[in-house]
């Protein structure tokens, strides 16, 4: 078995819900239960190799690449099929293999307008690949495939199941994305050649940029085109006008997943690419991706303090909590990058949750216009609780997931690597915890409107609103149970990633 | 004394020429049947051209399969079979068998000329492979005519349509025009070299102190090929011409015939000017950087799709120069990034077409406007076309992203400001292109069929292999591009 695994678990965690997808194709669209039944399925066998290799996986040597196959790809040009996972990517590929069959499950009976669950669930398939494959990647040019290999069904979801502006959104989506992802592929290549056109392997890389002796200004300049690439998906201020837009038309399923993993693509690339391979840049940019990082707390705060559509504020809150992440990453401590992963996965957890509710509101009440809701937790009592906790989990109370994302890597901006000022990022530190007290504001305040006071006269008798349902309740169960659960016990996931934080950040000296 | 001297019979490698021979005799036979048997002839000439080309491709095989043969050096040095031949030949015959297989239906129910348009075809495409290995400025040109002289006419095959007049009478003048600056490039090159094989010019440039001249030769030579590989500022003839001719020909145009200047582009500039690079790079740099990004801007406004796929080819072409631009550090790579390019492009470019020509069948319509709701009726078709365009626009896991990636690495490879510069530029302009790709996309998948015609679009059988062959191509150079055969060095020496 463990052999087994060795040689193929990955691979076959990787491209099972491609086969599943494949399998699909062949069934006439008209049998649509056999579709969800096929997607599931499909699902749920990836996570249960997921979870083979994650009961495999040794704890021990967390920091050590395991899993790993090296197989021949492109001969031409040195890229090879390079798979392994870390304590780095576990977390995150966890979380990818729990929220994809949740949203199935979700999907069930919330197929959106215009129908065709065939095609709809196809794309939630090869999304799955995609992310899987780029949290799994060693190897640059691979990496770069799936990277992009998401972006086509987020562009379809979007474009033909989202909202009334779904067009927009849609292109606004790609373009960006592609404009980033274009400059990070020729950054990747000039980096190759720098380093001695031998090998894209990324750990090799790393070791090269030293041997090779590249000069500072090429790693900077190198760093620059990786940040607009990562920078755009994660997304940071001022690259972030695409999320609200994509996230408020995306349907219900393409909010979570995009929330949830999609983003994570982003700061991912930058623990795992931008910063190990080029230190030395990493700390020359340290300061400015700070920056940003509060500013993005700030600004986002400040726009869901504006905001009239429930949807609409939680991307906007998205942009804030994805500011944490960075300030933590931006410290370039071990401490600050643990905590980043954290918070990707705490995020991942909360926002996902946020917008299955926000989901499961607009179809019960057609709008998600906060002015028109109100008096959720007299018509849904136990929808209206759920918003309550999880509100409460996003807005950083201790005890639930949200803290530990938010909590240390404030703390971590006290004490910045060596190389960065003190300073500075203790100036960060403060506007961050400015930004948490306007994160309970407004995300008491979208509480307060939604979930109490009576309903509105609108809805009073609106026979179509009723309570959590077993599809939802099968969807969110596990979410909400992680959310309590990594609140009281975090060293669930920082025991998984202090190792491998610690070894990527050897070439710093720290 | 030159008469005086006895003319010596230079050995011909049969094997090595048994490609443009076996097009050859394919080409006459297909004339001789068509005038023998006339009418009774027409359902059956397109599969003799197309089976003509599959048997044009096998002693291109055997050949390959002979490598430790290659190069065979003909006529001192004059024509040159290489690995790098060897691909292109196979390129530009299974392309030309698509475009037979695109016209099959095209030609037959529009009522046209058929049998004289495949033989015109032949005559074309036997062109394309001796431009191949031709490393003499002779038999360039004289490949280069062949190729355009029977596209002319073909430019003109709708004569009941005015605009198929327009754009074979443009595409001829420019043609001709852009020959004559070419040949007059050409003939100062010979005037310093006393040699027309390219080879030979290389070391007569070297130590020649005219600089000024052969500037003005380099310049002429390749604003000359800019033309026939309708680089912007010399683009003008393309949209209208690709508009009015024939789908079918504006797909061979659009991919074999562009080519074909590619490969007469690069032969000469890689071989003939290594010592120029400084003359040649800043002109082709520019070139490039214009090319793709007017081409891009263009194309965004277009609401005809095969205008709109003119104006995304002529961006395409800026990618191909833009190797060049950087050739003078690494030129086995620049030719080698160009080949691939090429070589997708072939596919996925004529792939769309294919979905233009099928999807005309219904809608009878070239407005963008018109793909409306195309994933409703021909869900297979709107796929299809998907896989395409995001091919074009350079997303993984389809094959443009190689293309666009082998020329990324090349232009980084030198290290040079430049080539950093002109790759970024390359970069903001795949997302530019990705614009009014996902224009297209937006039609197929977003809105609803304009006149609520949901009839399904008939694919003969013809269209489906088409479909077929540049589907896969596609998507296997995507996935492992490692499958295009490596086209070595060129060779540069004289024997």
């Amino acid at each position: 078995m463990t052999e087994f695994l060795n040689d193929w678990g990955i691979s076959l965690m990787v491209f099972l819900p491609l086969i599943g997808a494949a399998l699909m194709a062949f069934v006439p669209a008209s049998q649509e239960e056999n579709h969800k039944t096929i997607a599931l399925f499909t699902t749920l066998a990836t996570g249960l190799v997921g979870i083979l290799l994650i009961a495999d996986f040794d704890y021990d040597n967390s920091d050590v690449l395991q899993f790993a196959v090296d197989a021949r790809w492109i001969e031409v040009i040195n890229a090879r099929y390079t798979v392994a996972m870390d304590g780095m990517s576990l977390p995150l590929i966890a979380l990818t293999l729990l929220v994809v069959p949740l949203v199935i499950i979700y999907s069930w009976n919330h197929i959106p307008n215009p129908g065709n669950p065939k095609t709809f669930l196809m794309l939630i398939l090869v999304l799955h690949t995609g992310m899987l494959g780029s949290f799994v990647a060693q190897d640059l040019v691979l990496f770069f495939v799936f990277f992009e290999v998401v972006l086509l069904p987020m562009f379809f979801m979007i474009g033909v199941w989202g909202g009334e502006d779904r067009l927009y959104a849609s292109l606004k989506f790609f373009l960006y994305t592609l404009f980033g992802s274009a400059l990070m592929l020729v950054s990747f290549l000039a980096l190759y050649v720098l380093a001695g056109s031998s090998t894209f392997n990324m750990v090799q890389l790393a070791e090269n940029v030293v041997t090779e002796d590249i000069s500072k200004t090429a790693q900077v300049l190198i760093f620059g085109g990786m940040f607009m690439g990562f920078g755009i998906k994660v997304p940071m201020f001022p690259f972030h006008t695409w999320l609200p837009d994509a996230h408020t038309q995306a349907p219900t399923q393409g909010s979570v997943i995009l929330a949830a993993v999609l983003l994570k693509l982003g700061t991912y690339g930058f623990i795992r690419i931008a910063i190990p391979i080029l230190p030395e840049a990493a700390v020359e940019w340290a300061p400015w991706i700070g920056l940003l990082a509060v500013i993005g707390i700030i600004y986002g705060a400040l726009g869901c303090l504006a905001q009239t559509d429930m949807k609409r504020l939680i991307a906007f809150s998205s942009v804030a909590h994805m500011g944490y992440v960075m300030l933590g990453i931006a410290t370039l401590t071990d401490f600050g990058i643990n905590a980043a992963i954290f918070g990707m996965v705490a995020h991942g957890i909360i926002t996902g949750m946020l917008f299955f509710i926000a989901g499961s509101i607009k179809e019960r009440y057609h709008t998600l216009e906060i002015a028109r809701l109100g008096g959720l937790l007299v018509q849904a009592p136990k929808m209206g609780w759920i918003l309550a906790i999880t509100t409460m989990a996003s807005l950083g109370l201790p005890g639930l997931a949200g803290f530990w994302g938010e909590f240390p890597a404030i703390l971590a901006a006290y004490d910045p690597a060596p190389g960065l000022s003190d300073a500075l990022f203790r100036v960060y530190m403060v506007i961050a915890a400015i930004g948490t007290v306007l994160a309970a504001a407004y995300l008491l305040w979208l509480l307060q409107r939604t979930a109490f006071g009576t309903p509105s006269e609108e809805f009073e008798n609106d026979p179509h609103i009723h309570d959590v349902v077993t599809e939802e309740w099968i969807a969110w169960t596990p979410l909400l149970i992680l959310m309590v659960v990594l609140g009281f016990y975090p060293r669930l996931i920082f025991g998984i990633t202090d190792d491998a934080v610690i070894n990527s950040l050897l070439a710093l000296g720290g | 004394m030159l008469i005086a001297q006895e003319f010596v019979r230079p050995i011909i490698d049969w094997h090595g020429v048994a490609p443009e021979l076996t097009l050859l005799a394919i080409g006459a036979m297909v004339t001789l049947v068509d005038i023998i048997w006339n009418e009774k002839a027409q359902r059956i000439i397109p599969t003799l051209t197309g089976l003509g080309f599959l048997a044009a491709l096998l002693p291109v095989l055997t050949l390959w399969s002979d490598r430790d043969e290659l190069p065979r050096v003909m006529w001192d040095g004059a024509y040159v079979v290489d690995e790098y031949s060897l691909v292109l030949k196979g390129l530009f015959l299974v392309s030309a068998y698509v475009v037979v297989l695109l016209a099959t239906n095209y030609m037959h129910d529009g009522d046209y000329y058929e049998g004289e348009f495949y033989q015109l075809v032949s005559a074309s495409v036997v062109g394309m492979l001796v431009m191949t290995s031709a490393r003499d400025l002779i038999s360039i040109f004289v490949a280069i005519e062949l190729i355009s002289i029977p596209a002319y006419l073909m430019a003109a095959w709708r004569k009941r349509d005015l605009k198929s007049n327009e754009a074979g009478l443009k595409y001829m003048l420019m043609g001709v025009f852009a020959s004559a600056l070419m040949l007059y490039g050409m003939s100062l090159l010979y005037g310093f070299a006393g040699d027309t094989r390219l080879a030979a010019i290389a070391p007569a440039l070297r130590s020649s102190e005219s600089i000024p001249l052969i500037t003005l030769a380099v310049v002429f030579v390749v604003v000359g090929f800019g033309f026939k590989v309708s680089a912007v500022p010399f683009h003008t003839w393309a949209p209208d011409t690709y508009e009015g001719a024939p789908t079918p020909l504006t797909a061979f145009l659009a991919v074999a015939s562009k080519a074909a200047g590619f490969v007469a582009l690069m032969s000469v500039v890689i071989v003939a000017f290594p010592e120029q690079s400084g003359v040649a790079e800043p002109l082709l740099w520019v070139l490039a950087a214009v090319t793709m990004t007017v081409g891009n801007l263009i194309a965004m406004r277009q609401t005809n799709i095969v205008r709109m796929l003119a104006y995304s080819g002529i961006a395409q072409a800026g990618y191909m120069i833009a190797p060049l631009a950087v050739f003078g550090d690494v030129p086995s790579s620049a030719a080698r990034a160009i080949v691939i390019y090429l070589v997708i492009y072939a596919a996925m470019n004529l792939g769309a077409f294919a979905v233009v020509i099928t999807a005309a069948r219904k809608t009878r319509s070239g407005e963008i406007s018109s793909y409306g709701g195309l994933f409703q009726y021909a869900p297979g078709l709107a796929v299809l076309m998907t896989l395409f365009l995001f091919s074009l626009a350079g997303i993984p896991p389809f094959g443009g992203w190689y293309a666009k990636y082998q020329v990324f690495l090349v232009l980084v490879e030198p290290a040079t400001t430049a080539g950093y510069v002109l790759a970024a530029i390359g970069a903001v302009n795949a997302v530019l292109a990705a614009f009014y790709y996902l224009s297209i996309m937006k039609q197929m998948w977003f809105m609803p069929e304009p006149n609520g015609d949901h009839t399904r679009v008939q694919i003969t059988p013809s269209l489906q292999a088409a479909l077929a062959i540049t589907a896969i191509v596609t998507l296997v150079t995507g996935v492992l591009p490692g499958v295009i055969p490596d086209v070595g060095d060129l060779v540069v020496a004289l024997p």
